[in-house]
């Protein structure tokens, strides 16, 4: 089991997570991807999303994040996030009121390509609110 | 010369003022601890966001298609000085350095030519500037009610800053707060937030790791993305070192005071029995020189 990086978890208010694990699973804005040790030089931004870390055998930790970009380079992954909290410790409330602002954010939206962005960040958050209630 | 009397209400008075200002600094250093720890944990973020955007900002260095966050506006003639001070006074020069510096640029702008701007974080800072800059003040944003500063603070206060960026209503955008060093110094400090400057680190040209990195989408859009949320990080820097500042400023100002309340206590103590002992020899001597008269 050698197999293992280091990833970091960073939220601008603390650092979450700094360990060596085997494969995080990051939300990225064109699609999910997986990380593996030995990972290409990469960097990606994120979507709101479920971000799922194993660190041995086949347990998964997940943790909500929500703005930010991955960082996977020869020292390992970093994932900076805006937001990121553990699925354990977020309620549907919480995420019910991120919906209600992204609503507002597109009904204040100025022009297309704000509201397009923002309509984008709702339906995102509406996934995860979906795959939050299914679980 | 006065009475014993109010020698006796004096002591009393500054022995109060004493017990308060010994509370301030014990509440001020239980409440920098927690600061300083905060501020320490919001370093790691704002320094891979650092490393991160200067390896980006390499790829567009002198380059038309640069975002206008990092390039500027191509103008330098509309200024905005972000001052963000304390909430409350009592913490020695805290809040008026802060604002001196920032009355110090505004001057010089003033001067060259330029329009100047002032958006307050914290009453204190407004309170200070209002005297002779009144009129450049164009918002106040009061943190009255929060305790701890949180992300969600400094994201608001970014957005405002981008709104009124992407608006055109300033160039150049500058912050004003004060460094945590430690206990007994802290400094004043003035940051250009907009248009972005980074020093690119030397270990980056060496490795040019920059070169061979993937990006998802392309670099243009990762910095687009990355440029306003570097602006709420640097904003929320500045408040957590404030605040960590602040109450260490607090902490050291309370602390002379109280040490000179001490003081104020020992010499009204002494003069206060000297003139005891004075009406004592005054009364005798009258007693012994009525019975002499006798």
């Amino acid at each position: 089991m050698a197999d293992t990086f280091q990833f970091e978890l960073v939220s601008p208010e603390h650092l979450l997570l700094s360990e060596e694990v085997l494969e995080v699973v990051v939300p990225g804005t064109d699609g999910e991807f997986g990380v593996l040790k030995h990972h290409s030089p990469f960097m990606s931004t994120i979507k709101p999303g479920i971000l799922k870390v194993r660190k041995d055998g086949n347990a998964w930790v997940e943790y909500f994040v929500r703005g930010g970009f991955a960082d996977a380079g020869p020292n390992g992954l970093t994932v900076l996030a805006e937001r990121a909290t553990p699925v354990s410790e977020i309620s549907a409330d919480d995420l019910n009121q991120q919906i209600k602002n992204a609503e507002e954010d597109v009904a204040d939206a100025k022009d297309d390509e704000t509201r397009q962005k923002a309509s984008m960040h709702l339906s995102q958050l509406k996934d995860v609110a979906e795959a939050f209630k299914a679980a | 010369m006065p009475s014993l009397k109010d020698l006796r209400n004096r002591i009393a008075s500054v022995k109060a003022t004493q017990k308060i200002t010994k509370a301030m600094q014990m509440v001020a250093a239980a409440k920098l601890r927690r600061a300083q720890e905060a501020a320490e944990a919001a370093r790691p973020y704002a320094e891979r966001m650092g490393e991160v955007l200067a390896n980006l900002a390499v790829a567009f260095e002198g380059r038309d298609d640069a975002p206008k966050l990092m390039a500027g506006s191509g103008k330098d003639d509309v200024h905005l000085l972000v001052v963000a001070t304390a909430e409350r006074g009592l913490c020695g020069g805290f809040n008026s350095n802060i604002a001196k510096l920032a009355r110090e640029k505004a001057r010089s702008l003033i001067a060259e030519g330029k329009t100047v701007k002032i958006l307050c974080v914290g009453k204190k800072g407004f309170d200070s500037l209002k005297r002779d800059l009144g009129s450049h003040v164009i918002k106040t944003i009061e943190m009255r009610d929060v305790k701890n500063v949180g992300f969600g603070n400094a994201d608001e206060i970014g957005r405002e800053v981008l709104s009124m960026f992407d608006a055109g209503e300033f160039d150049v955008c500058t912050l004003f707060y004060s460094e945590f060093r430690s206990v007994i110094s802290q400094v004043p400090t003035a940051q250009q937030l907009i248009p972005a400057s980074f020093e690119a680190s030397e270990g980056d040209a060496e490795t040019g790791a920059a070169a061979i990195y993937e990006y998802e989408p392309d670099e243009a859009e990762i910095l687009a993305d990355l440029l306003p949320r570097n602006i709420s990080i640097q904003i929320f820097r500045a408040l957590l070192e404030n605040a960590a500042s602040e109450q260490g400023a607090r902490m050291s100002a309370m602390d002379n005071a109280t040490r000179n309340a001490g003081e104020m206590i020992d010499k009204l103590t002494i003069s206060y029995n000297r003139q005891r002992q004075a009406q004592i020899t005054t009364e005798l001597i009258e007693i012994i020189a009525g019975a002499e008269a006798l």
